[in-house]
């Protein structure tokens, strides 16, 4: 792969008075990731003076900081030679792999059916299809822990509802369009729900509240509701 | 011993600073809707300016003090009255033991804070008293207080000041009385039609009902993309406006999410961000383009003016100095 990077690998703008964006290309792409999350991990080794936190997406890194502390001009600079740096090592840090188990159909994966019978397949086939690859976490955002995904099969694609349901249960796996998820909280959704994992993607009272972060790679299972059971008492115990 | 909630009033929250660091996880930062008022109430009875406050919300609530304390209420002012009886803001102000706290009509702005001195006494999470109300945790039970709660004072027995004839300045907290809101350049500014572009800066926009502490949304001419492009989700900000596919341009406050995938034309400094919070449903609004340069430079002064206030009010408060 060429190391010259073009024009729109890297800009940065403002957002705002009191944070910056870095953008690393204008595309989903894995590479484009890497960079991302090596720009993150450069950061977590060596931030600034007046720096607050970070926030990683698809092609970009915000970084929010104290303007009384440090000013634009003088950050951009700063942040300019790190994202050369960076971009100039194209070295990626490897994402953990987490295994997602997940129950489908029956009550806990209501619309597993209809992905099925959308696609013209079975419901063991829509199952087969969406355990066999590995998704990339592109970024966090939308509710505490809600990680974006890519990687989905498209044969098991699937409008959303025409009517959101007022409740999802936190753990539900569903698919909307080409995109696959995980609902860490109970939230409002639209989304054709297959599924629920046993498995907290968010607690409070964990060290690192979010389960997943950019980066991650996630391999869903399919258990069976005696193993959910399990793992859920094994969950509560603790 | 602490507040007993008697009338919960419209949307009545625990808030601070807000929830920092954890953007990344998808966790929002919460916090104050006017930080400045909320910091201020808390300096006024001798706190540092990060204790656990009450966030009012139009029509405030009824709240009976079980003990005496020293309050401030600072904010928005909707008539706030101890036993009936008006009492000033911006200032402390002793509160004896069975008195009740209640709201009466809003004169002016939208949200009052409340704060007693010593703080409130709730737990931290994840590093905030905020009320995260859509994830249902932090500040009180993780949701808007109800009638019959009854909230806790970390301290009692208030610490009064030395010299009690005071207020503070009102060049250190009030806002002008126009409806300009000064803003810069968003990223994807360049990407609007320049007759938007022109309209977003003579036409005023309006705040329609669906505005809470997540986002205003605006009712005024609609906004055009030189051409449709999808835009990949990226991180917002307190204050990004961002337009929505049918041209319609939101504010996002507070409670916003993460992350958003509308383009984002204008974002509102932070030093009127407190301005904005103030403003009702219905009220009309309209931008002024500044720099980010002269953004910045209003918050460093806003910062040290900050400062110089917290020293004063270390002389003031001896006890808790």
């Amino acid at each position: 792969m060429a190391k010259k990077t073009n024009p729109d690998d890297f800009k940065c703008y403002p957002l705002g008075d009191a944070a910056i964006v870095i953008q690393l290309g204008n595309q989903i792409s894995p590479l484009i990731n890497g960079r991302v999350r090596a720009v993150c991990a450069y950061l977590d080794e060596y931030s600034f003076e007046g720096f607050i936190e970070y926030v990683p997406a698809f092609t970009t890194v915000t970084i929010y900081y104290e303007p009384w502390i440090i000013n634009y001009n003088k950050l951009l600079p700063l942040l300019q030679e790190l994202a050369s740096e960076v971009l100039e090592q194209q070295e990626v840090p490897a994402g953990t792999l987490l295994e997602i188990p997940v129950l489908y159909g029956g009550e806990w994966g209501p619309d597993l059916d209809f992905v099925a019978s959308h696609n013209k397949m079975t419901a063991a086939e829509v199952i087969a299809l969406h355990t066999a690859p590995d998704y990339l976490v592109y970024m966090i955002g939308f509710a505490p822990g809600f990680p974006y995904l890519g990687g989905m099969n498209e044969l098991i694609s699937a409008p959303r509802k025409d009517n959101p349901r007022s409740k999802i249960p936190a753990g539900s796996v569903g698919i909307a369009g080409q995109q696959t998820g995980i609902y860490p909280i109970e939230t409002p959704g639209g989304w054709q729900i297959i599924g629920r994992s046993p498995i907290n993607l968010f607690d409070l009272n964990s060290a690192v509240p979010a389960l997943l972060k950019a980066g991650d790679r996630v391999r869903f299972s399919a258990i069976s509701e005696t193993e959910f059971k399990k793992i859920r008492r094994g969950r509560n115990g603790n | 011993m602490g507040i007993k909630v008697l009338k919960a009033g419209l949307l009545t929250t625990i808030q601070d600073a807000g929830r920092y660091g954890y953007r990344k996880d998808g966790i929002i930062i919460g916090g104050a809707m006017d930080v400045k008022a909320y910091q201020l109430s808390n300096l006024l009875v001798g706190n540092t300016e990060r204790e656990a406050g009450i966030e009012c919300t139009l029509m405030g609530p009824a709240l009976l003090f079980e003990e005496e304390q020293l309050i401030a209420i600072t904010g928005g002012d909707l008539s706030a009255e101890l036993d009936g009886v008006a009492i000033p803001m911006w200032r402390p102000v002793r509160v004896a033991k069975g008195a009740v706290l209640s709201f009466g009509q809003a004169r002016s702005g939208c949200r009052t804070y409340l704060a007693v001195q010593g703080g409130l006494d709730l737990p931290k999470v994840l590093d905030s008293y905020s009320t995260y109300l859509r994830a249902g945790f932090g500040g009180w039970e993780g949701r808007a207080l109800k009638t019959g709660d009854l909230i806790p004072f970390k301290s009692a027995a208030p610490v009064v000041p030395s010299d009690f004839n005071w207020s503070l300045s009102t060049k250190m907290h009030q806002e002008s009385k126009d409806d300009i809101i000064r803003v810069i350049k968003g990223p994807e500014f360049e990407l609007f039609q320049e007759k938007s572009i022109a309209a977003v800066f003579t036409e005023k926009f309006r705040i329609s009902k669906e505005a809470d502490r997540m986002g205003y949304r605006l009712e005024g001419s609609k906004l055009k993309l030189r051409k449709k492009e999808e835009m990949l989700s990226s991180a917002v900000s307190f204050g990004t406006v961002q337009v929505t596919a049918e041209g319609s341009p939101i504010i996002l406050m507070a409670d916003h999410q993460t992350t958003g995938g509308y383009p984002r034309i204008l974002q509102v400094i932070t030093a009127d961000l407190g301005k904005l919070a103030q403003f009702q449903t219905g009220a009309h609004l309209s931008f002024e383009l500044i720099t980010l340069a002269q953004a910045q430079a209003l918050l460093i002064t806003r910062e040290q003016e900050l400062k110089q206030l917290r020293q004063t009010l270390t002389f003031k408060y001896p006890v808790h100095a």
